[in-house]
């Protein structure tokens, strides 16, 4: 059993030592907003934020995580997530979205750490994150809006 | 794949073989003769029965409230507007311009409208460029749908009218709509179309052809190029479903353990280790392979390791792929199957020997790579299978399914979900997943576990899982006439046949060329006298299959940049060049100068820097790329990339925008790192993202579009963006460096 406050949350969970908090979202919990895309963090689709960190869930173990804070796509809120949310509505960001659960928690995590990245910043940040559909040029677009909507 | 069969050569029947008890041909009918000519997935077809709206139609408005004219369009009392989308949302935006057209046609307000994908019903929801299958491909949707979805939108807005003019008593013409509200004549009174639905769910609906559309001048949606997605919102918030995000009760995960070569099959299994594993239901043979199911994805996973497998490899791949480019290097110095032939090109070439340029151009097997890895969820119970997956061709699927499953085609029930990304990897011939999960819900069925299970595929199993765009080898040779002009253009290719031992075969293969080996050669638009093309199609006995822009994504590389060639043995300057040549392809010339003008094409560059330009018809629409290149010491870096589109009435702009940045970067993912390599005894070499590269964040430079003003019909946006990017970087990098790549991935050095 591990303690986890997930999305605000308490929870305890029952996981095998050596399963990826990835699974435990998505088969235990059923919080498929995290999406797997290949397990080797490579991909950054599993991307959720522990203690305020973006991590990669697939290579993140939940039995390190007792006392942990989680937050998924699903649970991601405040000025910040609305900023960001906005922008890439109205920037119409999204293809296939597939791997927008993970941009978003990586974009979200920069703009709380750094309210006004530079472009240089946001390729640091951003390119563990893969989009076969292109998106990229977009979400820098959007990232740089949400900042200027948050007034970084 | 009987049941595959017969359904595909009844479809393939001539129509001037139908009985002729039957009806004369309707628009709908015509529509599919006349698709046929261009699509590259044609079948024609022999016809089902009467236009099948009414039934649908009758049953959704069950509820008296509910109005629902036609199989595209629901309104309900809340005011929701709800459009059936009858293709797969994959990224392309189909779920936005199809929903564009009808709320153009309904005057229905962009916020009241929503989407949701149409069950699976090749009566109702057929693509029109394929006769009676109903699929997703080709860059076919918005193109095909286009007068349909306006009709059914048109259709609704007339009910609503008379319902209002019923209710107001006044002239039908007299009510106007604007903006999902019908507004009273006199009082200017405005109701929403919510309010209006029971009394018009009891009209009887028109026949969508005798439907007045709007003149294009009083569009107000589409063309606008600010409406929002409309798959967005749950996108953002994790809320959409993919195939893989199904959620029961009691849901099991499989897995399957495949061959390590292709043509591989099951010798002897041990399941007893896997079996013994906490959470492991049940370990069984299926035709792929070996499935083993188990509560989550991670004990499926942890229970596949520990299978004690032998395959049988006699019949198995075990080609390399040095030693299959050496083969087909050999076949290039034999004549192939001719496939175009203008003038006298031996002639040609022997009169103009002293200038003749020669090139091989190579590109090599390639994984689609979705970001979301196959996945299907399946069910089998006495009464038949359900199942629901991001399926791109549900017609075809659901014969697969049905086939693998045991079951009668009418007893299978196809869901479509949100599919993450395809670029054709979904579209399969023979159904691979939704057959997969099928033969596996068919195997729980019959141990007596009465649970429903998803498939899940790793990124290892889609890397290694075949279906790659076939490997390519182009060899060229061309020559000048005194003038300098081009005279001569022999195009040998050698490619593996995408569509040799599919259903598609009898159907699709002319005189045994395979149209989607050549495409984009064999209708190469310059003006060049004498013309000879030529094809190879070895069967190395990997699965292949259509990659974004299929054939294009090879043919527009060696075509695009063996032109280049030609122009700089000519002394030319590359664009002026291909504006010669292409003086009757006035759309071609249209994009090509506005992505040289949006380019400044003639402004200089400084040294180790250059600009390439490459130009293309596919799928209908007209695409120029110019890439601008820096070329050092480290290596290459592009420095920005034009694109003008033509893909005629440009109904959602931001989207073509979209899919546009989305084919250049795919493209040159392709271009500088993609690639899929057989080691010397078949197996693939690459795994996973660390090996098999995709362009990362900080590589996609700034990608501009140009959507060329067109009142033409619309075409395809989904695959046209990829074949110009790789010869256009690649002449870049020739115009900044002088240094001639000829093989993708492009590689310096
Ligand atoms: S699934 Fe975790 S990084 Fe790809
Ligand atoms: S939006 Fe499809 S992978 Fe990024």
């Amino acid at each position: 059993m591990v303690r986890l406050v997930i999305n605000g949350s308490a929870q305890n969970v029952a996981v095998d030592e050596d399963m990826p908090l990835l699974w435990v979202l998505r088969d235990t919990l059923g919080l498929t907003g995290t999406k797997y895309g290949c397990g080797l963090s490579q991909c950054g689709a599993c991307t959720v934020h522990v203690n305020g960190r973006a991590v990669r869930a697939c290579q993140t173990f939940a039995a390190d995580l007792d006392g942990a804070t989680i937050t998924t796509i699903e649970g991601l809120a405040g000025p910040v997530a609305d900023a960001v949310r906005t922008a890439w509505i109205d920037l119409n960001v999204v293809q296939c979205g597939y791997c927008q659960s993970g941009q978003i928690m990586q974009a979200t995590a920069l703009l709380a750490r750094t309210p006004r990245p530079t472009d240089k910043e946001i390729d640091a940040a951003m390119s563990g994150i893969l989009c076969r559909c292109g998106t990229y040029g977009r979400i820098r677009a959007a990232i740089h809006a949400a900042a200027t909507t948050l007034g970084g | 794949m009987t049941h595959l069969f017969e359904r595909l050569s009844a479809a393939a029947r001539p129509l001037a073989s139908r009985p002729t008890t039957s009806p004369a041909p309707t628009r709908r009918d015509v529509l599919r003769i006349v698709g046929g000519a261009g699509a590259g997935l044609t079948i024609a077809l022999a016809l089902p029965g009467a236009a099948p709206t009414a039934a649908l139609a009758a049953e959704e408005a069950d509820d008296g409230k509910t109005f629902a004219p036609n199989a595209f369009v629901r309104v309900t009392p809340d005011n929701t507007v709800t459009v059936v989308i009858k293709h797969l949302e994959m990224g392309q935006g189909v779920y936005t311009g199809l929903a564009t057209l009808v709320a153009e046609e309904m005057d229905a307000a962009w916020e009241q409208v929503r989407c949701e994908h149409a069950p699976a019903d090749a009566d109702l929801y057929n693509n029109l460029f394929w006769g009676a299958v109903q699929g997703t491909g080709g860059s076919t949707s918005l193109a095909n749908a286009f007068l349909q979805m306006r009709r059914a939108g048109a259709m609704a807005r007339g009910l609503l009218r008379r319902a209002a003019a019923d209710a107001w008593g006044v002239g039908v013409d007299a009510v106007d709509t604007a903006a999902g509200q019908l507004i009273h004549p006199e009082t200017g009174e405005r109701v929403p179309y919510g309010q209006m639905t029971a009394r018009a769910a009891r009209l009887r609906p028109p026949s969508p052809e005798s439907v007045p559309l709007k003149d294009p001048e009083d569009f107000t949606l589409i063309g606008r190029a600010d409406l929002r997605r409309k798959d967005a919102p749950e996108k953002v918030e994790g809320r959409a479903i993919f195939g893989s995000d199904v959620a029961f009760n009691g849901l099991l995960t499989a897995l399957v353990l495949r061959p390590p070569r292709f043509g591989g099959t099951l010798k002897t299994l041990d399941a007893s280790a896997a079996q013994a594993m906490r959470g492991v239901r049940a370990v069984f043979a299926i035709p792929r392979g070996v499935a083993v199911v188990a509560d989550g994805f991670w004990q499926a996973r942890k229970a596949r390791m520990a299978l004690k497998v032998e395959w049988d490899e006699s019949d198995a791949v075990r080609v390399g792929s040095k030693a299959l480019w050496d083969e087909y290097r050999d076949l290039a110095d034999t004549p192939g199957q001719t496939f175009r032939d203008d003038g006298d090109v031996h002639a040609a070439l022997a009169k103009a020997a002293s200038s003749v340029v020669e090139a091989t151009y190579t590109v090599p097997y390639m994984a689609h790579a979705p970001m979301e890895p196959l996945s299907a969820v399946a069910l089998r119970t006495a009464s038949g299978i359900e199942v629901r997956a991001g399926s791109q061709v549900p017609t075809l699927d659901a014969l697969a399914i049905a086939e693998a499953a045991g079951v009668r085609p009418d007893q299978v029930t196809l869901h479509t979900l949100y599919a993450g990304g395809s670029f054709g990897r979904r579209a399969t011939p023979d159904g691979d997943v939704v057959a997969e999960v099928a033969a596996i819900a068919r195997g729980l069925f019959e141990r007596g576990i009465a649970a429903p299970v998803k498939l899940v595929w790793t990124r290892e199993d889609d890397i290694r899982g075949g279906r790659y765009r076939p490997m390519a080898l182009h060899r060229l040779r061309g020559a000048l006439d005194e003038a300098r002009r081009p005279l001569a253009w022999h195009q040998r290719v050698v490619t593996q046949s995408i569509l040799k031992g599919t259903p598609f075969e009898s159907v699709l293969i002319k005189d045994g060329i395979d149209g989607t080996s050549v495409e984009g050669v064999i209708d190469l638009p310059y003006a060049i006298p004498n013309m000879l093309g030529d094809l190879h199609g070895p069967d190395p006995g990997v699965p292949v299959l259509w990659w974004r822009a299929v054939g294009h994504s090879h043919t527009a590389f060696a075509v695009e940049s063996f032109v280049d060639e030609l122009a700089h043995a000519a002394g030319a300057d590359p664009l002026v060049w291909r504006m010669d040549l292409l003086a009757d392809h006035p759309r071609l010339l249209g994009v090509l100068m506005l992505a040289a003008n949006k380019a400044n094409w003639s402004t200089p560059l400084d040294a180790g820097r250059g600009r390439g330009v490459a130009v293309h018809a596919s799928f209908g629409s007209f695409v120029a790329h110019v890439a601008e290149v820096t070329v050092s010491a480290s290596g290459v870096t592009v420095d920005r990339l034009v694109c003008a589109v033509d893909c005629g009435l440009p109904v959602n702009p931001d989207v073509i925008r979209a899919q546009i940045e989305g084919g250049t970067c795919f493209g040159l993912s392709a271009a500088l790192r993609g690639r899929v390599t057989l080691d010397d005894t078949g197996k693939v070499v690459q795994s996973n993202f660390h090996d098999f590269e995709v362009l990362r964040f900080p590589s996609l430079p700034p990608i501009e579009v140009h959507i060329v003003p067109s009142a033409e019909p619309p075409s395809g946006v989904g695959e046209p963006g990829v074949p110009t990017v790789a010869p256009a970087v690649a002449n870049a990098i020739f115009a900044a460096s002088g240094k001639r790549l000829r093989d993708l991935p492009l590689k310096l050095g």
